[in-house]
């Protein structure tokens, strides 16, 4: 008889490429990667409603309050099923917002950036979020079940998130002077930490290689940004948007752009938590989590005493 | 004053409520008690967003000078605005959310079931999409004023706070001027009497239930009607309309 | 520190269209029957998804062991017979 709770066993069902699912064996390292992968999806996911939520009370149109409304709730409803993937390989979405309020577990870096003008708005969605998809769509193939299930939701979903956001775009590379300003500048603000969303270079990318073994990682951190850049330099040329690079340049042989070094001096200094943001995003998280906490209490407390009358309404 | 010009005011009041709730609502975007509970209070924004876009269209296309629903909403000064006073009033801790949405729920539920008899089809028939989503609304409020009212100590003195901070705003919903009794006079409006009654009835009901105690009726706050709004609206209006304020000849 | 709660958890199965099973959609957290229900509504069915919901609470969920997949699924494998191809047909018949 095999041994179905052998390591060897495991990676045999993935490299046969089945999925596994929240009773299966694992091994233990698969188990904390994921939990660690997917709570920083969904924590990133949450937090990045942060940046965003910052002008929804000043969108300038009906219209664009809705669309931007709909989209943060997207990303809250994203946080949501990743949470409820991570729960169930045996963590609690309370222990898991303990630790992101600790510092413990991280969140996606890009939102330790500063929302300061409309147009940001236009390109955390293009850019952003253009990026985020790269990556998820490859994350529909992850072998752990749940998270994959999720992702194909959340691709499902996101899909006009990066058009909303091009639009925006657009909207104001065609609209007056101050207008094409304020799209240049988030152009400049957003092109390189969108990059360096993908992580460090898979030479330095220190999960990588397990990740990439047991098919949580599908692709490589270098092989998605490549994907990313190529489709995005045109859309930004398009729209008469200029690359805030000035030395990348399009290899005619392999198809690809090239471009300059990124500051990982940056990347690091953010992931440390010396972002503009990281203290603000942080403290807003635990604000409301705090202030909520009676509302919770409450909602426990009347179902405690309700439960009986419940059950037989059932 | 003529049907048309009655009609365009009576719009723009129930415009101008769902466009300032759909905002205050609209704030809460990442402030939820729980996640689940913030994308809650987000489609309420929207249905009242939404709701807003369509009244606000139709003023427009009554008063007929070309203007948009965003016109309409971005570019007119405070006192202009007609919405209710309790509808400007802050978000404040849960309860006040909570407090606001049933008092504010109850009486659209009221009303707009009323308005789905209106003469004027528009009216009628925004009424009738309308109503789905206030049914909605109310349930979630009631819901939630039960779990507060009957939940812990705590939020039973938080909920029974919020009533009582909230009740001077909500006499001013019952209030008619010469507009409705125009439009009552052409079977447009709905006649505020008898909802009076009922809202108080529903109300009381539900506080019962929740263990609260339903405040005593003294000063009822009043005026926007005629344009004079408390301090929060300036506020909302400024966030709101900057853009739009700051660039006038842009497009968004 | 007190321990925070997030409420329960809550498994949730959206109906598409009347007449269709009712399939898993993934989680909530909530602390009523109601609350769960309204959260899914919230969550599960913002683009039109859904035209009925079911919610149970997670805890009430049975799984079957992965370790018994062997004995439970596999000798389901060979009963060919319970599949209609495994009946040859005369040449000709027609409606059956």
């Amino acid at each position: 008889m095999h041994n179905e709770h052998s390591d060897t066993h495991f990676q045999s069902r993935i490299d046969n490429g089945e999925h596994i699912e929240a009773k299966d064996y694992m091994p233990e390292g698969y188990r904390k990667h994921l939990i660690r992968q997917i709570s920083q999806h969904a924590h990133s996911e949450v937090i990045g409603m942060q940046p965003e939520g910052n002008w929804i009370t000043r969108a300038p149109s009906l219209r664009a309050k809705q669309i931007l409304l709909a989209k943060i709730q997207d990303e809250g409803g994203h946080g949501l099923y990743l949470y409820s993937a991570a729960e169930t390989l045996g963590v609690s979405r309370a222990e898991l917002i303990e630790n992101l309020q600790s510092g413990k577990a991280k969140y996606s870096s890009i939102f330790n950036y500063p929302a300061l003008n409309w147009a940001d708005i236009g390109a955390i969605g293009w850019l952003v979020d253009g990026a985020a998809i790269v990556n998820q769509v490859s994350l529909q193939r992850t072998s752990y079940g749940p998270y994959s299930r999720a992702m194909v939701r959340i691709c499902k979903e996101e899909s006009f998130h990066q058009r909303q956001g091009y639009e925006i775009m657009t909207k104001m590379m065609r609209g007056t002077k101050d207008q094409q300003a304020m799209a240049q500048d988030a152009m400049n603000r957003w092109w390189w930490p969108s990059l360096m969303m993908f992580g460090p270079h898979d030479t330095d990318s220190p999960h990588s290689s397990d990740a990439v073994k047991w098919k949580i990682k599908r692709e490589t951190n270098d092989e998605l940004r490549q994907k990313f850049i190529d489709k995005t330099i045109p859309q930004a040329e398009l729209i008469g948007l200029t690359i805030p690079d000035n030395n990348f340049s399009l290899d005619e042989k392999t198809g690809h752009y090239k471009i300059s070094p990124i500051n990982w001096d940056e990347f690091y200094r953010v992931i440390a938590g010396h972002g503009p943001c990281n203290k603000q995003r942080v403290d807003h998280h635990i604000k409301f989590h705090e202030e909520g906490a009676w509302v919770r209490e409450a909602a426990v407390a009347y179902k405690q005493k309700h439960v009986k009358k419940e059950l037989e309404t059932a | 004053m003529t049907t048309k010009d009655a009609t365009y005011t009576y719009t723009l009041r129930l415009g101008d409520d769902a466009l300032i709730l759909g905002h205050r609502l609209s704030e809460l975007c990442s402030r939820g008690p729980i996640l689940e509970e913030d994308l809650a209070l987000t489609n309420v924004a929207l249905d009242m967003i939404g709701r807003a876009q369509a009244l606000l269209k139709y003023a427009a296309d009554i008063e007929g000078k070309g203007k948009t629903d965003d016109d309409i909403a971005y570019r007119r000064a405070e006192i202009n605005y007609c919405n209710h006073l309790l509808i400007e009033q802050p978000n404040g801790d849960f309860a006040h959310t909570i407090a606001r949405q049933l008092f504010v729920s109850v009486f659209e539920f009221l009303f707009y079931t009323e308005l789905e008899k209106s003469r004027d089809e528009t009216l009628a028939a925004i009424a009738s999409k309308t109503i789905k989503e206030i049914k909605y609304h109310m349930q979630h409020a009631i819901d939630w004023t039960l779990r507060l009212g009957d939940g812990t100590s705590e939020s039973h003195k938080r909920m029974q706070t919020a009533v009582n901070d909230l009740w001077m705003y909500t006499g001013e919903l019952f209030e008619m001027d010469e507009v409705d009794a125009q439009l009552m006079r052409d079977g447009i409006a709905v006649d505020l009497i008898p909802i009076k009654a009922q809202w108080h009835n529903d109300i009381k009901t539900v506080l019962n239930k929740a263990t609260l105690l339903m405040p005593e009726d003294t000063y009822m706050q009043t005026g926007s009607k005629k344009g004079i709004h408390t301090e929060n609206l300036g506020h909302i209006l400024s966030e709101m309309q900057y853009l739009q304020r700051a660039y006038p000849d842009a497009t968004w | 520190m007190a321990t925070d709660t997030q409420l329960d958890l809550w498994e949730v199965f959206i109906q598409s269209k009347s007449g269709l099973p009712y399939i898993h959609a993934g989680s909530v957290h909530a602390s009523d029957n109601k609350m769960a229900i309204q959260n899914a509504r919230d969550i599960y069915t913002r683009r039109g998804e859904g035209t009925s919901i079911w919610v149970l609470p997670s805890k009430h969920i049975v799984a079957s062991n992965p370790d018994d997949n062997d004995m439970l699924f596999d000798p389901s494998n060979d009963k060919v017979y319970r599949h209609p191809t495994f009946y040859l047909m005369p040449e000709g018949a027609k409606n059956i």
